[in-house]
């Protein structure tokens, strides 16, 4: 007499169940398409970026051969070792010896499309090594920005049909220009370089570091072990949740109207424009630092307390190592929008033309988004591809610093 | 309504006394005028029902409350006849005499010898590498742990198995040489294995240490403890000999507690 169905098998559970299913299937499928989604747009975005940015990394050059034989510039070391040695050089007439040959090898019109400061290149050479005055050596000297063009079959005709000669006769190529890594920022594209803005960046964030790390995680847990719940304490952490979505220009506001009036000199300076991205990036660590903070099982508090540890022990002993972890990664997230923001910086004056690496933490400076910032409003139709080059360069930079971080967490992780 | 206290306890030589201690959380109160004295030479249990403050007032015994922002104790604990509520009291001092053992088993993830040599090097029980390695062996062989740890000290004191690491816990608390151990339920997350081991070294440890456990099994009050104090609703009910307690209780409310009544 069993003739009962069980309850699993009555058709109303199996729609049930199937329905279950379809729901799970569903899901899945739109998460899948979720990732699916953002890794083209990533891989577009990278593949754009690369492609562009791989002609910002080569330039054009005039291949040009000089005797110094005969040029009469007199080759003391030890001159050509003082800071002045550049000046020295040009006195004694190198950008003529320069020309002079440039016109030999290319013709006068070839000549006149010789970069504005091809000859520097050349000093520059010289100084270093002071032994090529007493032969003839052959220089890729940068072709002017019209030229550069006209070579990739931009701008007006006579100016490519001279290009396509002077390329057909190898004496004009595109080559890989390392030097784009090792110069500053200057108006012409073919002569420009990431180094100043590089270094500016690197400045930047050591400031940054070292004034919002510290801070942010002794303010982290101060009020997450030893304040008092109260209203003062709301009322705190109120104020530093806001601080995190306070848009980035008002710190740059703060950073003028506080950093550059207590230290007037230093517009410009690195070390006021970490001060400034600090105070941004402090209410994350702060933030982040409190949940790893609030991580931490109150067990391992107890444990420490009940074998006699005080408060500070068993913060610095216990609570800190096993909050790292945590405290890193809002780190990481931290200095990225740091190293990404433009606007707080541009109040501050670090959107100046800076031709030179910066020697110093107060000497003036711009950082790779600012750079590109910059480059992306120029006419000139060479900043383009230079301006994908930097996007590059910032990228990597980013890169390499989440990966230190990353290595730094997973080795404060291994330890337990 | 007054604790009824045993009248066959003169042999008690207390190494804590509370007088009349209330404790609150906030305005509520969870321990209501308990005066006890602990024994030197015993294992004292607290049995009771759930919620009825005997963890609250363990947690007393070494200011544990404190870090509670809203816990409040009133009345006086004495620990060697000195108030350790007393203003002056050094609490990290007083955690040195008085150890704890948790319900869950908490150790440090750090190593088997860094577990035990923590509190010794805070302390500064020990003078050179090799005094401390003395206190981590004698305290892993006391907590009856030594042989089946000593290849491995160097291995996280996470990886061993809950009765392990819980007597690694009590290993720990011992390394700092202290006067009196409390235990709040230490074998509730064990299996019963591991609970017999713990109970067996509960039995060890007794005399050397003033022992207080807290337990809800009446069963292992019964087997470990020499001295039973039967707590319920925040109040101490019945105070006693742990046999006494248990085949001749003197209140309504005990009796019908350990007969399963209730709790």
């Amino acid at each position: 007499m069993n003739e009962r169905t069980p309850p699993m098998r009555t058709p109303a559970f199996e729609a049930r169940l199937k329905k279950r299913y379809a729901a799970e299937r569903r899901f899945r499928l739109t998460g899948i398409a979720a990732i699916m989604f953002s890794m083209i747009v990533l891989a577009f975005l990278l593949v754009t970026m690369t492609l562009n940015g791989v002609g910002g990394f080569q330039r054009a050059e005039l291949t040009v051969p000089v005797d110094f034989t005969e040029a009469g510039i007199s080759g003391d070391p030890t001159a050509l070792a003082q800071p002045g040695a550049m000046q020295s050089l040009e006195m004694q007439g190198l950008p003529s010896v320069v020309t002079f040959f440039a016109e030999q090898e290319l013709g006068e019109q070839g000549a006149a499309q010789l970069g504005t400061g091809a000859w520097r290149e050349v000093g520059r050479a010289i100084i270093d090594d002071p032994s090529l005055l007493n032969g003839s050596t052959t220089f890729d000297l940068p072709a002017s920005s019209d030229l550069a063009s006209a070579l990739r079959g931009e701008g007006p005709d006579d100016l490519q049909v001279l290009a396509a000669q002077l390329a057909q006769d190898r004496k004009l190529d595109t080559h890989l220009d390392f030097g784009f890594l090792a110069r500053s920022d200057a108006t012409d594209p073919q002569q420009v370089g990431i180094w100043g803005a590089l270094k500016g960046s690197i400045l930047t964030m050591i400031v940054t570091l070292a004034l919002a790390f510290p801070i942010g995680v002794l303010a982290a847990l101060y009020l997450e072990e030893y304040a008092p719940k109260n209203r003062w304490t709301d009322l705190i952490e109120v104020s530093i949740n806001n601080l995190a979505a306070v848009p980035s220009i008002i710190f740059g506001l703060l950073g003028l109207a506080v950093f550059l009036w207590i230290f007037p000199s230093m517009r410009s300076a690195p070390l006021i424009g970490g001060m400034t991205l600090a105070l941004m990036t402090m209410p994350v660590i702060v933030i982040s630092g409190r949940n790893a903070i609030k991580a931490v099982p109150p067990s391992i508090r107890d444990g420490a307390l009940a074998i006699g540890a005080s408060p500070v022990q068993v913060v610095f002993h216990h609570v800190l190592p096993l909050a790292l972890p945590g405290i890193l990664t809002g780190t990481i997230i931290g200095m990225a929008r740091a190293l990404g923001e433009t606007a707080p910086l541009l109040m501050i004056g670090m959107r100046a033309f800076v031709a030179a690496p910066p020697d110093g933490f107060t000497s003036p400076a711009t950082v790779l988004p600012v750079q590109i910032f910059l480059w992306s409003d120029e006419i000139d139709r060479g900043f383009v591809e230079r301006t994908s080059a930097a996007i590059i360069v910032l990228l990597l930079f980013l890169l390499v610093m989440n990966g230190l971080a990353i290595y730094l967490r997973n080795k404060f992780e291994k330890k337990w | 309504m007054v604790t009824v206290v045993h009248p066959n306890l003169e042999d008690t030589e207390a190494k804590m006394s509370a007088r009349d201690v209330s404790v609150f959380y906030g305005d509520k109160m969870a321990i209501d005028n308990v005066s006890i004295d602990i024994p030197t030479k015993y294992v004292t249990a607290f049995i009771g029902p759930s919620g009825c403050g005997k963890s609250t007032f363990l947690r007393t015994l070494n200011r544990m409350n404190d870090t509670i922002p809203l816990a409040r104790v009133e009345g006086e604990i004495l620990l060697d006849g000195d108030d350790i509520y007393r203003s002056k009291m050094d609490v990290v001092q007083l955690r040195a005499r008085v150890g704890m053992v948790f319900q869950k088993p908490n150790p440090f993830p750090k190593s088997i010898y860094e577990n035990i040599a923590y509190g010794p090097r805070i302390h500064g029980l020990a003078e050179g590498k090799q005094e401390l390695d003395a206190i981590v062996e004698t305290s892993l062989q006391r907590a009856g742990l030594w042989n089946e740890v000593k290849d491995r000290l160097e291995d996280s004191g996470t990886a061993l198995s809950g009765g392990q690491q819980q007597r690694l816990c009590i290993a720990r608390a011992i390394a700092v040489d202290p006067e009196v151990i409390l235990m709040d339920e230490p074998c509730s997350a064990l299996d019963p294995i591991a609970t017999a081991k713990i109970e067996e070294l509960i039995d060890e440890l007794n005399g050397r240490y003033a022992i207080v456990i807290v337990t809800h099994s009446m069963q292992q009050a019964a087997r470990v403890s020499q001295r039973t104090a039967f707590f319920h609703l925040g109040k101490m009910v019945e105070y006693g000999r742990t046999s006494d307690i248990f085949t001749n209780p003197l209140e309504e409310r005990t009796k019908d507690y350990i007969t399963g009544r209730y709790g």
